[in-house]
């Protein structure tokens, strides 16, 4: 054993910083969720804080706030894994069916760009295409008649959601073609060739190869999703949100962030985390189950 | 072989044609016009009615930006972390890619497990911030390389990619008594060009588009980044809108000889836009086979 480790010193050379820094940054910060169990006063720290048991989960449960916290966290992951899942097989059939080469792989480009953009760029694209004093989505509705004044769109609390949902759409739906795009270019061509000898027209092909093609595949990355659903980012919140649409607009960790920051009470911004964590790790195992018996995949 | 081409068929390759070129025009829309009000006289934006093209055509705006201190600095800034940054990253992840996929490596199996497992555990924000603040790296500079060194998913692809190269290439070299260090960097690096540039155009990009840890952690002004300094003018404008809701009616936002914050943000957005668009489309090839080749495996 000594040996061996002697021997492999380089090995450890490499590996072991690089494990310190991985377990400092994503294991030690678990040691914190203790802080959910206290009263936790900055100035004491965690080894002075008294402990106060399950009480911040007590409050957590009664606080209405949290459940409409957890509601629009939901509601807008929800949101963006459907219209994501369905918008970009529905366009990576599309984009099979292009035979021009040079025109598929311009719009592949094309599409990829808002991927590559920081949240902080989509926001001003939003807020300045949505603004009530020159937007384009207003500028084209009174053009058309549709309507007479421009509307203040990020003042409306109940079209958060909506605006914030195709937003993400746009953002990252060419990104989201590259998988599904590969597994059709992967599939095989004598099918499509026996089924044009029999006959198909396009299509024909296109349902009863392309798609059943991409379904296994589909159902693993839509199961793989639904284990993330409560893990939403909280950046695209932040930047759109604003006091008039937070109702809709504040997510778990945002919330979490204030009670933290503005009142000063660590201990329930903790639990609010631990909630998260523990509902996620939930949704991650069974997922993970249920993926296992459907496709013989395994992550562990 | 013949090919049966009716009517359905040519309607519906004509609509494909058109969706998709609608999609593109869709999504390329809203930088052009950004690109046209950032050439646009500040004062004449304001009239609004720019679309794709610039009305009264000035460089001014770029001037004005380069001009501000803390912008020229906020450049340096998130130069200095995304070279830094990947280079640091991609190095270790490389590193730590290749000790796991060795087979012989005394801790491999244990490390792997602490690898995926990072994946899914997630202590939260409040106890990474605390975590942070009692390391001393707020209102560092360091704040921005370090913590993010190693992307658990990042070193996965990287093994995916090393364990399914030939292995008598590493074994020979290791018989004829080269060290782990030159395995790695002289036989096996050279091998995984398309891996490791897809790895650094995700890292780099990361690191370019990242302003959240600025805001959490560093609130000096000489450690701003770019992109926080956009976030900064856009939350700024965000509440210039609800003043304007507030008097329901337009607002003289122009005042002579100061840029608009309008004007500010599409030259900001194109700038900090324009270097990505400048990488990515070279690497596309790359990156479409490193990501299906991970993805795929794990």
């Amino acid at each position: 054993m000594y040996r061996k480790l002697r021997s492999q010193y380089q090995l450890l050379l490499m590996s072991v910083p690089c494990m310190v820094l991985l377990i400092l940054f994503t294991y030690v910060p678990l040691w914190g969720w203790i802080m959910a169990f206290q009263d936790y006063s900055l100035s004491k720290g965690i080894a002075g804080s008294p402990f106060s048991g399950f009480s911040h989960f007590a409050d957590l449960f009664r606080d209405d706030r949290f459940y409409l916290v957890l509601r629009n966290t939901l509601a807008m992951s929800g949101l963006s894994l459907a219209t994501d899942f369905v918008g970009a097989i529905a366009l990576a059939l599309l984009l099979n069916e292009v035979r021009v080469r040079l025109f598929k792989r311009t719009v592949q480009t094309i599409t990829y760009i808002p991927h590559f953009v920081s949240w902080v760029v989509m926001a001003n694209i939003v807020l300045g295409s949505l603004s009530p004093d020159g937007g384009i989505v207003n500028d084209v509705l009174m053009k058309l008649g549709i309507i007479r004044e421009p509307i203040l769109f990020m003042s409306k609390g109940s079209w958060f959601w909506a605006i914030h949902t195709i937003a993400g759409f746009w953002k990252e739906l060419g990104w989201s073609t590259i998988i599904y795009l590969a597994v059709l270019a992967g599939l095989n061509h004598d099918l499509y060739e026996a089924a044009e000898v029999d006959g198909a027209g396009r299509f024909q092909k296109m349902w009863h190869i392309s798609i059943p093609g991409l379904m296994p595949t589909a159902a693993l990355l839509l199961i793989l999703a639904t284990g993330n659903l409560i893990n939403t980012g909280y950046e695209s919140q932040f930047l759109l949100g604003n006091g008039l649409n937070i109702d809709y607009s504040q997510v778990l960790d945002l919330y979490a962030l204030d009670y933290s920051f503005s009142i000063g009470d660590y201990s329930y911004g903790v639990a609010i985390s631990v909630f998260k964590s523990a509902v996620s790790i939930l949704l991650v195992v069974s997922v993970n189950m249920a993926a296992r018996r459907f496709g013989g995949f395994k992550a562990f | 072989m013949r090919r049966r081409y009716g009517a359905a068929d040519y309607a519906f390759e004509t609509f494909n044609y058109v969706f998709l070129l609608l999609l593109g025009c869709l999504t390329l829309y809203p930088f052009l016009n950004l690109l046209a009000i950032s050439l646009n006289d500040s004062i004449d934006s304001v009239r609004g009615g720019i679309y794709l093209w610039p009305r009264a055509f000035t460089l001014g705006n770029y001037r004005a930006i380069f001009q501000a201190d803390n912008l020229v600095a906020a450049t340096l800034v998130s130069l200095a972390r995304t070279l830094l940054g990947t280079f640091l990253s991609v190095l270790f992840t490389t590193m730590l890619a290749y000790t796991i996929s060795r087979r012989g490596f005394l801790f491999r199996k244990g490390f792997n497990l602490i690898l995926i497992l990072s994946m899914y555990v997630n202590g939260g924000l409040i106890p990474y911030y605390l975590l942070i603040k009692n390391l001393h790296l707020t209102n560092s500079f360091w704040v921005y390389i370090i913590p993010g060194l190693i992307g658990a998913f990042n070193v996965i692809i990287i093994r995916s990619y090393f364990e399914q190269l030939p292995e008598g290439l590493a074994e020979s070299a290791r018989i004829d008594g080269a060290s782990d260090f030159a395995v790695l960097f002289r036989i096996l690096v050279p091998l995984s060009a398309p891996v490791l540039a897809t790895i650094t155009l995700f890292v780099s990009v990361g690191h370019w588009n990242s302003w959240f840890d600025n805001y959490l952690f560093n609130s000096k002004q000489h450690l701003s980044t770019l992109q926080y300094e956009l976030m900064k003018i856009l939350l700024k404008s965000v509440q210039q809108v609800s003043t304007d809701a507030a008097r329901s009616g337009k607002v003289d936002r122009a005042v002579a000889n100061t840029l608009t914050p309008q004007s500010i943000r599409a030259s900001m957005t194109i700038l900090v836009t324009v270097p990505i668009l400048f990488v990515y489309p070279f690497m596309q090839r790359y990156f479409i086979k490193g990501i299906t080749v991970g993805a795929l495996k794990e």
